[in-house]
């Protein structure tokens, strides 16, 4: 077993134990803290198929975030009213259920993908990067400009929703089901880049000519990745939106795009526990750092750049070396 | 009358007021090795690249075994079997010989979009590719990063990518750049094996590997066929020896 | 609606517009020179913004306001040329993002730390306030004209500054070829550090001049820089005809966008979904031009492939 696959599981295991230490302990805060970061290394993952694999820079993530989370609120707030989202030419109802919840999220996001990726992939480079963050600003105002869904003051669902067998109000056991599907979610891009698929994308990333001289097409494979990573930002949404019991335009904005972007490259790119890594460094860096100062995010912003500058592999590339070419 | 394998047919492109192919005709027949010669800035990159489906000519035909494949895409046209080598090698950098030769055989199989399965671990894929890599001779290095192969080794490793297409026909963008003469040698022997394979259409700038190996050539000087013929008819044609080798001897 | 109102929105437009162009030149100067994109570009148009307000309630001169904003936003740019973006110009494209990202997070913060977190105010200076009455009976802002007039002064000054001067040469040939200028033994360290205080310049007058009518606060650039973007895009990167004509665009179609679409919602819709409607499609207006743009001409209007 490689040096990267330990770290990955000792992670995870330092992970599922302070939450469980915590709730012997009686600080439910802490299993909240943790679950922010499961939540936001899932939307990490999400941009790390796209980013790492595909070498997609997408700076407009957070749209499908903000669609993960308005599908959480949208049916939510329906729910809680007992109003119905529309009648005519079907009745749909809200749903206050988290598997239906989950699954309209990862529809509607990447559905959200498909379409703009359609767009957004028949560019490159600066163009590319520079489309999906308009496209991410759209949905912001959008969203903003919606006053049927709170518009700029967001909307507050006032219960957390169900999930079969559990009482979900309950920290832990929330917390629980979030590290479950990041598990899940771990395992899908795993198996992703082991696939015939991944190895495609990834010789598309390095060569895009070579992979069309053997018969696949580029575009699609990146379209593909979109909308995975896509769906899988989604759902991190959705399960942010029920964290908080509150959904706002800022999910949607161009400062959660960096954020999501941030966890991944601090952990480093293209590793599969480099969100993981990410998220919790920077969820312990904004609860500690930020405790000391309110102006915490400069350091944030020097970590990043001495990152970016002098240590690209991020900080898994850092204690486990370089990346060895998997065969 | 014997039918070739890839027909180009009265191809013309214009780039503005430059006019880099003119009702340029030619084809390769099975069997054979064809070589494309001609001075620097004659067209031949663009014509390879019109041929590969890169580039899309103003008019004229382009037939790949007896179908008419001038408005496909370069990625279906590799699937029907047109294998391209690149002038500057074009491989995953960062993936291993392996690798690279597995993605040709997942290019040339049924289902290359697959999300589930271990790629390196389809049996199929993998004896196409190690097969390929053996024929070039670069079976001992497979689990090398392609980033540290020399440059001749790069040049098989395209070679092994292209035969793991089983393809109908070759088409070589200067497999011999930048090659000394022992790689040059190496490649050599190997491009002749090949012919019975699948016939190349090679543009080389090496006239001794031309000599060597070309069954055929066809000479383009700015952006027309000037001569296409045998090596001996070539060698003596007035035309040629006037606009290419420049001296008259 | 009337025509006065019609003619009112298409100059606000103009307005908009063009002091989108001057943070669109900046950006696409800076990518069609260096290669490089610059997502700290807001964080300068802020820098002016600020160093006009501070000036400006210090000394009570417009005047010397705009002229601390440009210094401020010029050296603010040198400053962080010669420390973070040199050492970009190489790197690709993730990393520049990155790096500049993390660098508005330095700006914004730094910002936030030595002013606080309420806007600071910066005045329509007395001789440019109030209203003129233009040919044709309309009534608008002095400022808001001045603003096109000065923006319409800074491309003027740009054209000339490109086509027909020394360094104007150096750029246009660093644009189509980096390598080769090096080679012919320009300097190349200083002309990518001028062309960034230049860009830096630009944004920060834009910064300056839109602070008076708008507030002066941590994180006014980047929906800004957002917007130009979408310019660039529209425009085509690297062209700075591009920039003029994709900004010109931008700015008439978001400002026409939300006074004609809920009116032509209305035709059809009652008054209270059409307001609603049309001002969801506004928002979304600029955005739908960028896509259309797109989908015709995948480089731009005037775009160039590097």
């Amino acid at each position: 077993m490689n040096r990267e696959t330990l770290l990955n599981l000792l992670l995870l295991c330092v992970l599922l134990a302070v939450p469980v230490w915590a709730h012997a302990a009686e600080e439910p805060f802490i299993i909240t803290l943790v679950t922010r970061a499961l939540i936001f290394a899932i939307a990490g993952i999400g941009l790390n198929m796209a980013l790492g694999q595909g070498g997609l820079v997408s700076l407009g993530h957070a749209m499908f975030f903000g669609l993960g989370g308005y599908s959480m609120g949208i049916l939510a707030s329906h729910a809680q009213t007992y109003t119905p989202l529309f009648e005519w030419p079907i009745l749909l109802e809200g749903s206050n259920s988290m598997p239906v919840i989950w699954i309209t999220a990862i529809a509607v996001a990447g559905l959200a993908a498909l379409i703009t990726g359609q767009l957004s992939l028949r560019t490159s480079g600066v163009y590319f990067i520079m489309i999906t963050l308009a496209f991410g600003q759209m949905f912001y105002y959008f969203a903003v400009s919606w006053p049927a869904y709170g518009g700029d003051d967001g909307l507050s669902i006032y219960v957390r929703n169900e999930f079969p067998g559990l009482n979900t109000l309950d920290p832990i056991q929330f917390f629980v089901i979030v590290f479950a599907l990041l598990i899940a979610v771990l395992m899908l891009a795993a198996a992703v880049a082991r696939s015939p698929f991944g190895l495609a994308l990834n010789a598309a990333r390095q060569s895009p000519a070579r992979v069309e001289a053997v018969g696949i097409s580029p575009y699609r494979l990146r379209l593909l990745v979109y909308v995975l990573s896509g769906m899988i930002t989604g759902l991190a949404g959705a399960l942010f939106a029920d964290l908080n019991r509150f959904v706002s335009p800022s999910m949607f904005s161009w400062q959660t795009s960096g954020e999501i972007m941030m966890f991944v490259i601090l952990g480093g790119v293209a590793r599969l526990c480099g969100p993981v890594v990410g998220a919790t460094v920077f969820i312990a860096l904004e609860h500690f750092l930020g405790g000391l100062s309110d102006y915490w995010q400069i350091y944030l912003g020097v970590l990043l750049l001495v990152i970016v500058l002098f240590a690209r592999g991020g900080l898994v590339g850092l204690v486990a070396g370089k990346q060895q070419a998997h065969d | 009358m014997i039918e070739p394998v890839l027909s180009v047919q009265q191809i013309n492109k214009h780039f503005g007021a430059l006019q880099v192919s003119k009702d340029v005709s030619l084809d390769l027949l099975p069997g054979e090795i064809h070589a494309l010669i001609g001075p620097n800035g004659a067209g031949k990159s663009t014509l390879i690249q019109q041929i590969a489906g890169e580039l899309k000519p103003d008019s004229g035909r382009i037939m790949l075994a007896g179908h008419d494949v001038t408005q496909l895409g370069t990625a279906v046209r590799s699937r029907r079997g047109l294998a391209r080598t690149f002038q500057i090698s074009a491989l995953a950098m960062e993936d291993t010989v392996l690798q690279n030769a597995l993605l040709g055989a997942l290019g040339a199989s049924a289902h290359p979009y697959r999300l589930w399965g271990s790629a390196m671990k389809r049996s199929e894929l993998r004896t196409v590719a190690e097969q390929a890599l053996d024929r070039v001779g670069l079976a001992d290095q497979a689990h090398t990063v392609t980033a540290q192969l020399s440059h001749g080794q790069r040049r098989q490793l395209e070679i092994a990518v292209a035969l793991t297409l089983s393809p109908k026909a070759f088409i070589m963008d200067e497999p011999m750049a930048g090659l000394g003469t022992q790689g040059s040698s190496t490649l050599t022997g190997l491009l002749g094996t090949l012919r019975e394979q699948a016939p190349i259409l090679m543009v080389e700038h090496d006239m001794e590997a031309v000599f060597a190996l070309a069954d055929r050539i066809s000479v383009l000087v700015y952006g027309q066929l000037l001569a296409t013929g045998t090596v001996a008819q070539i060698r003596s044609n007035q035309a040629v020896q006037q606009a290419y080798l420049g001296t008259d001897t | 609606m009337s025509l006065l109102l019609f003619a009112e929105q298409i100059l606000n437009g103009l307005q908009f517009g063009i002091m989108l162009f001057l943070m669109a030149a900046g950006l696409t100067l800076i990518f069609g020179v260096m290669g490089l994109i610059n997502l700290a570009h807001g964080s300068l148009y802020m820098t002016g913004a600020f160093a006009a307000a501070t000036v400006a309630s210090i000394t009570g001169s417009f005047t010397l306001a705009l002229v601390a904003a440009l210094i401020a936003a010029a050296a603010a740019g040198a400053l962080v040329e010669v420390i973070v973006i040199r050492r970009l110009y190489k790197a690709d494209h993730l990393d520049q993002v990155l790096a500049t990202f993390a660098l508005i997070l330095v700006f914004s913060e730094g910002t936030r730390w030595l002013f606080g977190s309420f806007p600071l105010y910066l005045n329509v200076p007395e001789a440019l306030s109030g209203s003129v009455t233009l040919p044709g009976g309309i009534r608008y802002s002095l400022y808001r004209l001045a603003l096109i007039g000065i923006g319409l002064l800074v491309a003027l000054g740009l054209y000339v500054l490109i086509a027909h001067t020394r360094l104007g040469m150096q750029v246009r040939a660093g644009q189509s070829d980096r390598e080769m200028i090096a080679a012919l033994g320009v300097d190349i360290s200083t002309l990518y550090t001028i062309v960034f205080a230049l860009g830096a310049a630009l944004a920060g007058l834009a910064g300056a001049l839109v602070g008076a009518i708008q507030s002066v606060q941590v994180g006014m650039g980047e929906p800004v820089l957002i917007l130009a973007f979408v310019v660039i895009v529209i425009g085509g990167i690297g062209s700075i005809k591009g920039a003029f004509v994709g900004a010109l665009l931008v700015g008439l179609t978001d400002t026409l966008g939300g006074l004609l679409l809920p009116g032509f919602f209305g035709w059809f819709m009652e008054p209270a979904s059409a307001v609603s409607a049309g001002s969801v499609l506004a928002s979304m207006s600029i955005y739908i031009l960028m896509a259309i743009v797109l989908m015709v001409k995948p480089c731009g209007l005037f775009g160039v492939r590097h």
